[in-house]
């Protein structure tokens, strides 16, 4: 098997190792001798989320997820299994950029001010436990963030220093569709290490590095090389998730599709379900907007400016002077859908959704944009009886 | 490292030079450039910053020709633009830009130009206007059709007139409503473009205006002849980081702040007739 290209491009270690399980903590280690600070799935109100790690024990051990439309729910697994689950709500965009964080501060200077830019904590991040899907979002994200003429620092500084430990997923969630969206379950790139827990016989982890860093760190674990065996029983585990993969999206002619239905009364369908709420943006890996806020302390000599996570499905975010331009849920469900789906494609070369579920699971009302996109599909051309009036601002 | 200033995301100050009142409600401001000297193509906007109250969109409407003051028509319609229009000269407002596309004046040289401007949108239409008259003898006809609500809100008064009584141009004004003593046209903007001398086979159009007003202004140029590749708008979003990012500007797949705000009339058109887009 030829090794595909990684994250800078090198090739790493032509082959793999096996690394017991009770090294993992070894690779903990390695990681905080470098000086990241480790972040990872642990367990916090009964959900998978993403948060400082300091032990391989913080790890949700021997649990796993059961997913829906609408439904989350953790219980405990036949085994010890490190990374038995599949993503929560969480998604590594929260590190990259903060969901609120200060832009600078003014202070008033006579009958001006003065911009001090804000004191950004310098954090060398290692992400331990990204999935496929997610290495795909992280990669949407850069195009984002650092791909045109103006790019965040903060995210570009975090990106550049992050150590990116991959896992490959042994097990599917029903919400899951990465293999529609050509994003998983297979890692194959983008990360520095990927493991692949292997929980039948030896608990153990398979092992591969992807760039020189990763390398560097492999070096310093307790691994033996790989077996046929190991590498063959890794490849099954990445099979199994990719046969239990629980929905699906037909991908083909979807930007078209979507972009030639923006009246389709499907719109107004799923406007009767949609609460507005945004807790789709929010759990999105890809979803990248932020909203700005000026403020002044209570002596009026000090400003500053926040940006903060925002979502679509708001009123104020398409706000103009005399209203929303986006007043109706159809209006903002079909903006989010279409951006997902199809405008991206415009703006970044990709689609801004990686197959990872998230938006179906933790949509309180269940709403599922695979069911919406076929449902679009199976009446293509229809469209509702309203029409354009151009009296809306 | 102790910060990573997001530079585009800071404004500059600027001195406030001189504020006219043009309205009840609007004023233009005369600022000095942060940099001393400073640049912008007719169309493009600039982010103005009023300390602690926030930061909002504002088209550059200055004549590109002077380099030694940033010039904007603010109207005051809520939190910032009022807080803007309520500055005195030596205060500081912060400011950062020029963003976004330009008017493509160049497309016009050697061809009839048709200016249609509605309410605050004649503020964008201003410095193309400028441009034009500094080489008036690049273009052929000149038309200007500008509506506001009433004759109160007439912006620019002085240079209309100045403007109207040149002879190489013409300059229709139309209000929405008026008293006794209004003799001129009452009606929508868009009923003046049939009166306006220019030649639809070799016109090329600048509007600005509410976006009904866009919409109309489009179609009906349409049916006088006017290929919608030879029509521009400039379209109005929510915008807050003016760079592309924030994503609050999306329009279909343009972000306007980046993409825009001015674009060929034949690329958004069919946008533009989708509701709440
Ligand atoms: C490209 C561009 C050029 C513009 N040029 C001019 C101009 O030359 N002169 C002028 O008077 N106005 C112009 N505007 C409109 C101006 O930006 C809004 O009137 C202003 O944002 C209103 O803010 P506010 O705080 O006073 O109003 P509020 O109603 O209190 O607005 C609250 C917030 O909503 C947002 N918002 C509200 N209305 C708009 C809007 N129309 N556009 C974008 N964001 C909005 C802003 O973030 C604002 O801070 C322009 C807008 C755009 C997009
Ligand atoms: S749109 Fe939904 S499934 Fe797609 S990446 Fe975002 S959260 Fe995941
Ligand atoms: S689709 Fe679901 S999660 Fe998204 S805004 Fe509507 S109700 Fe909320």
């Amino acid at each position: 098997m030829s090794r595909p290209p990684t994250s800078d491009g090198s090739t790493g270690s032509p082959s793999g190792y096996v690394l017991p399980a009770e090294g993992l903590g070894e690779l903990f280690d390695a990681l905080v001798r470098r000086g990241y600070t480790l972040v990872g799935p642990t367990v916090r109100d009964g959900a998978v989320v993403y948060d400082r790690l300091s032990s391989p024990q913080d790890l949700p051990v021997g649990l796993t997820d059961e997913q829906e439309a609408g439904r989350y729910r953790l219980r405990a697994r036949p085994d010890r299994a490190y990374f038995g689950y599949t993503v929560g709500p969480h998604s590594w965009k929260r590190f990259l950029q903060p969901p609120e964080r200060v832009l600078w501060r003014a202070v008033r200077d006579g009958d001006g001010f003065r911009v001090e830019a804000a004191p950004e904590e310098a954090v060398r991040y290692a992400f331990v436990g990204v999935r496929a899907c997610e290495l795909a979002a992280l990669a949407v994200q850069d195009r984002v963030f650092m791909g045109g003429s103006h790019t965040d620092p903060l995210y570009r500084a975090r990106r550049a220093d992050a150590f990116v430990v991959a896992v490959q997923c042994g097990q599917a969630g029903a919400t899951c569709f990465c293999s529609s969206m050509g994003t998983g379950p297979r890692c194959t790139g983008g990360y520095d290490l990927v493991l692949t827990e292997l929980l039948g016989g030896e608990h153990r982890f398979y092992l591969e590095a992807g760039s020189p860093r990763g390398d560097e760190v492999l070096a310093e674990l307790p691994c033996r090389p790989a077996s046929p065996e190991d590498r063959q029983a890794a490849d099954q585990a990445v099979s199994r998730a990719e046969a239990q993969m629980g929905r699906r999206l037909e991908t083909q002619g979807v930007r078209e599709l979507l972009l030639r239905n923006l009246e389709h009364p499907r719109w107004d369908q799923v406007a009767g379900r949609c609460l507005s709420c945004g807790n789709c943006t929010l759990v999105c890996p890809t979803c990248f907007c932020f909203a700005v806020e000026d403020t002044t302390d209570l002596s009026g000599q000090v400003a500053e400016r926040r940006a903060r996570w925002d979502s679509c499905f708001t009123g104020q975010f398409s706000y103009l002077h005399g209203g929303s331009v986006r007043a109706t849920t159809r209006a903002r469900y079909r903006q989010w859908l279409t951006h997902k789906l199809a405008t991206w494609w415009d703006q970044f070369g990709s689609s801004g959704c990686v197959g990872c579920g998230r938006c179906i699971t933790w949509c309180p009302v269940g709403i599922d944009l695979t069911e919406e996109v076929a449902a679009i599909r199976g009446s293509d051309g229809l469209r509702s009886g309203r029409e354009a009036s151009g009296e809306n601002p | 490292m102790s910060s990573l200033p997001l530079d585009w995301s800071v404004p500059r100050p600027a001195v406030v030079l001189r504020v006219r009142r043009e309205t009840q409600d609007v004023r233009t401001l005369y600022l000095r450039p942060p940099e001393g000297v400073w640049a912008f193509q007719p169309g493009q906007f600039n982010m103005l910053y009023a300390f602690g109250v926030g930061e909002v969109p504002v088209s550059v409407s200055g004549d590109p020709g002077h380099r030694d003051v940033v010039v904007h028509t603010v109207r005051a319609v809520g939190a910032v633009t009022t807080a803007l229009a309520r500055v005195r000269p030596g205060q500081v407002v912060g400011l950062r830009g020029p963003f976004g596309s330009g008017w493509p004046l160049q497309e016009a040289q050697g061809r009839d130009v048709l200016v249609v401007a509605g309410g605050i949108g004649l503020a964008p239409l201003r410095p193309l206007v400028c441009g034009l008259l500094r080489h008036r003898h690049r273009y052929g006809r000149v038309a200007i059709l500008y509506g506001a609500r009433t004759p109160q809100d007439l912006l620019y008064r002085d240079e209309l007139q100045r403007w109207r009584a040149r002879f190489d141009m013409q300059v229709e004004v139309t209000v929405d409503r008026a008293g006794p003593d209004w003799r001129g046209n009452v009606g929508v903007v868009t009923r003046l473009l049939p009166r306006a001398g220019v030649d639809p086979a070799e016109v090329v159009a600048f509007v600005c205006g509410p976006e009904v007003m866009m919409r109309f202004a489009g179609r009906e140029l349409e049916a006088l002849g006017v290929a919608p590749s030879q029509v521009f708008v400039s379209m109005e979003r929510n915008m807050q980081c003016a760079v592309g990012l924030c994503g609050h500007c999306q329009f279909g797949a343009s972000f306007v702040c980046r993409d825009g705000p001015v674009f060929r009339y034949a690329e958004v058109r069919d946008r533009l007739w989708v509701r709440e887009l």
